[in-house]
């Protein structure tokens, strides 16, 4: 029954009688993006993500989609999800491990008396950002709607920017030898979609957020919850807020 | 001053290399650089450029209501069609989607991912360990992925 | 790759395994130093008129010249696109301390090195083009800008103008240094860096460097043209270079002491770090054999009455163990610094490749190639007062000021 339904979608799209909407949601699909690309406003938007530890399950999905999305080499990361074993006698240093960026998921790690987390990383977006301050010639810098992007034809590969991230969000792309990293998939939250990270995580442990829009959750959330973000003494001005971050995380 | 005359030479030689490095300058710094801020403002559209490889939930819905309606009435609801079923911006491009369907997930592995037991994963969330659990039976033997029941 | 992550010990967020700076990054502010040093040092015989180092005026211009042209050099050869390093001429970026490196560098190496260079040179040039023929003879004729003009006043002129060039020289060479400092101790997120005192201790190890590189360059060229060293004049080099390592030695003592009584977050994993990973470079070579050693032996000279040839080999020595310390120092900020995780949670380790673009052989041909253009630059504007002409020594600039 299905199959006959989907062939009659299918046909009817060919037959232009989809709806406006969904017609230039395939138009920009199929890279015919010129048409979509005035309606998207910066002004209009100034982005951030919420995180929420709770709900973290250590999948590896956003790892994985982050990869196939912008073809990230392996080895090298744009988002990773770290596992935290915090030992209940504080002087002990936690036990923190991330195999493969956490990819392809965490095998058990057993400690009495310990509680254990996942904590997902990416770019901070930060409004103050360290790593845009150091860069030489404005090769990566702060976009009107509140991204840190990277001008890979303008990069000189100097690396002071990577140096500069607190957060160790930042690598050298090998083939292309410039600087590269989390882009808040631009190319998709320009055209209505939300990042792949969010796209797949199977527990809304992230979300994709809009400090512009009224509406958007994200106010709800700071509003109503304990956020913290990484690192708050380096003044970064980080845009990942995430809630439940336990004090051992770095 | 004819016995400085040679400092003049020199300072004219700087001067020269410094209306020459103007010159230069002018001609090599990138159209629409500095438009919204010190970057190159095509930038931003080269990075907007790029194409997606996830189609995203609502567009699988257009085609494939039928699963979504089911998806949407059980426990998976929150659950993106493509944290399973893999990219598909290219199946949903594609004129007839019908000849380029995605491949079925193995459920040994894929629900292995988020529901295999670890102490780090949040209290409340569903795990079992798979080995005593199904002894490697596929998990879609009882549970309906779309529709889980425990 | 997968080698990278097995030699972490602990852990490192993922895209932190690879170290971003090599050893090309710990020569560049090695040879600066040496250049600031090496100016420094020249231009305190200029300005404040001591007599005693006056043998070593020129060498040590043009040594400090022929460092500055292969200073960026290793620079080039680490960006991953040196075909864009112009990019910081056109839109450098103000809040970046890298951007103002073309700068100052060209200031410089410009304004400052080549203009002193060819007014304290340019009766010899002009004498030079005077008698020279065929291609060098050209080359000289270039070099006097079309103006023969070497009167009295002329040359007074000169000595005036150079003056004024060393007074904004010390202040540059301060820039130059200092600034390549700030690029390491403004980076908040490391705290191996991050520390105000960081371009005033690169300032002074860069003094120190330099003036043991002039010294055993002095002793060197002196011994190479079978003369007698001015043990004058070496007593003075030495005894300014034990003053400077002096402070120097105690900045980065206050640093460590600073450090391990704040024991801010960081420190445990510094700490282990030094103990481990840096023991050898950072404690046996940087400060025992690079600073404490030397310290102790230009001590010696400054308070025992030691015989000429004894101190010689004093000065000798600590100049050579003092430029191996430096080195070490240097090392051990550029790689130290990359050595642990941002988390404090783990460690990497810095393998040399040998012939990579970034290996230890490019270093080994980048440490050798500023003597091979001094003896160039020497062969071309020979520095030793008693060739150069009728010219005695003393000079002409000796009545400016």
């Amino acid at each position: 029954m299905s199959i006959t339904r989907r062939d009659l979608v299918t046909n009817a799209s060919k037959l232009l009688v989809l709806t406006p909407a969904a017609a230039a949601f395939l138009a920009c699909l199929k890279g015919e993006t010129a048409e979509m690309e005035p309606k998207y406003k910066m002004a209009d938007h100034y982005w951030a993500m919420t995180i929420d530890i709770g709900k973290c399950i250590g999948c590896g999905n956003c790892v994985r989609a982050c990869a196939t999305e912008n073809s990230v080499p392996d080895g090298y990361f744009r988002t990773w999800v770290e596992r935290y074993v915090v030992p209940a006698w504080p002087d002990e240093h936690p036990d923190v491990d991330s195999p493969d960026g956490g990819k392809h998921g965490f095998p058990p790690k057993e400690k009495a008396g310990a509680k254990s987390f996942f904590v997902p990383k990416l770019c901070n977006h930060c409004a103050h950002s360290p790593c845009v301050q150091v860069c030489p010639v404005g090769a990566t810098f702060e976009s009107p709607d509140g991204l840190v992007l990277v001008d890979k034809t303008y990069c000189l590969g100097c690396r002071y920017c990577v140096q500069a991230c607190p957060y160790g969000c930042r690598y050298i792309d090998p083939d292309k030898q410039v600087v590269d990293k989390c882009t808040l998939c631009y190319h998709r939250i320009s055209k209505g979609l939300t990042t792949a990270c969010c796209e797949t995580c199977p527990t809304s442990a992230r979300t994709l957020a809009d400090l512009k829009n009224p509406n958007d959750p994200i106010h709800e959330f700071l509003r109503t919850n304990s956020v913290q973000v990484l690192k708050p003494h380096m003044a970064t001005g980080a845009k990942l807020y995430y809630k439940g971050l336990d004090e051992s995380v770095r | 001053m004819k016995d400085a005359a040679h400092l003049i030479r020199l300072a004219a030689v700087f001067a020269a290399g410094f209306i020459a490095f103007l010159l230069i300058r002018q001609a090599l710094v990138p159209a629409g650089f500095g438009k919204y801020g010190h970057f190159r403002a095509g930038a931003l559209d080269d990075i907007r450029a790029r194409k997606v490889s996830f189609a995203g939930r609502e567009q699988c819905a257009i085609c494939h209501d039928d699963r979504v309606k089911e998806l949407h009435a059980g426990k998976h609801a929150g659950v993106g069609c493509e944290a399973c079923h893999e990219a598909q911006a290219k199946h949903a491009q594609l004129d007839d989607p019908s000849t380029g369907k995605p491949v079925l997930p193995d459920t040994k592995v894929l629900c292995a991912r988020c529901h295999e037991k670890n102490n780090a994963k949040p209290r409340g969330f569903p795990q079992v360990a798979t080995a005593e659990h199904s002894g490697g039976e596929p998990c879609k033997s009882c549970h309906n992925p779309h529709s889980p029941k425990l | 790759m997968n080698e990278l992550v097995q030699s972490v010990q602990g852990f490192m967020y993922p895209d932190e395994v690879e170290l971003q700076w090599s050893v090309l990054i710990v020569l560049y502010p090695f040879i600066t130093g040496l250049v600031a040093g090496a100016f420094i040092l020249a231009s305190l015989e200029r300005v404040f008129n001591v007599e005693e180092v006056k043998p070593t005026y020129r060498l040590a211009l043009l040594t400090a010249l022929a460092f500055l042209i292969v200073a960026p050099m290793p620079l080039q050869l680490h960006l991953g696109h040196p075909e864009r390093s112009f990019e910081m001429f056109l839109t450098p970026h103000k809040t970046s301390a890298m951007a103002m490196f073309g700068f100052v560098y060209m200031w410089y190496l410009m304004v400052v090195l080549v203009v002193e260079i060819w007014l304290e040179f340019r009766r010899d040039i002009v004498m030079a083009a005077r008698t020279t023929r065929g291609l060098l003879g050209f080359v000289y004729r270039l070099m006097t800008l079309g103006s023969m003009n070497i009167s009295e006043r002329a040359l007074a002129i000169d000595d005036k103008t150079g003056w004024i060039i060393t007074i904004i020289g010390i202040p540059s060479a301060f820039l130059l240094h200092g600034y390549v400092g700030f690029i390491f101790g403004s980076i908040k997120a490391n705290p191996w860096w991050s520390t105000p005192l960081m371009p005033v201790v690169f300032l002074f190890s860069a003094m120190v460097s330099g003036i043991a590189l002039v010294m055993l360059m002095y002793m060197a060229t002196t011994w190479l043209r079978k003369r007698t060293i001015d043990m004058r004049c070496l007593d003075t080099i030495a005894r300014y270079m034990f003053y400077t390592f002096v402070i120097d030695f105690s900045l980065e003592m206050l640093d460590l002491i600073h450090r391990i009584y704040q024991s801010d977050e960081s420190f445990q994993s510094l700490d282990f770090m030094v103990h481990t990973r840096l023991w050898m470079s950072h404690v046996v070579l940087q400060i025992v054999i690079g600073t404490v050693v030397p310290l102790l032996m230009l001590a010696a000279t400054q308070v025992l009455p030691l015989r000429d040839a004894v101190r010689r080999a004093i000065y000798a020595s600590s100049g050579g163990l003092t430029l191996i310390g430096i080195f070490a120092m240097r090392w051990n900020v550029v790689i130290g610094g990359q050595l642990f995780s941002k988390s404090f949670l783990g460690y990497t380790t810095y393998k040399m490749a040998l012939t990579t673009r970034e290996g230890l052989l490019t270093s080994i041909v980048l440490m050798i190639l500023p003597f091979f253009i001094l003896w160039a630059l020497v062969k071309l504007l020979p520095p030793w007062w008693e060739t150069s002409g009728t010219k005695t020594a003393g000079g002409a600039h000796g009545s400016a000021v």
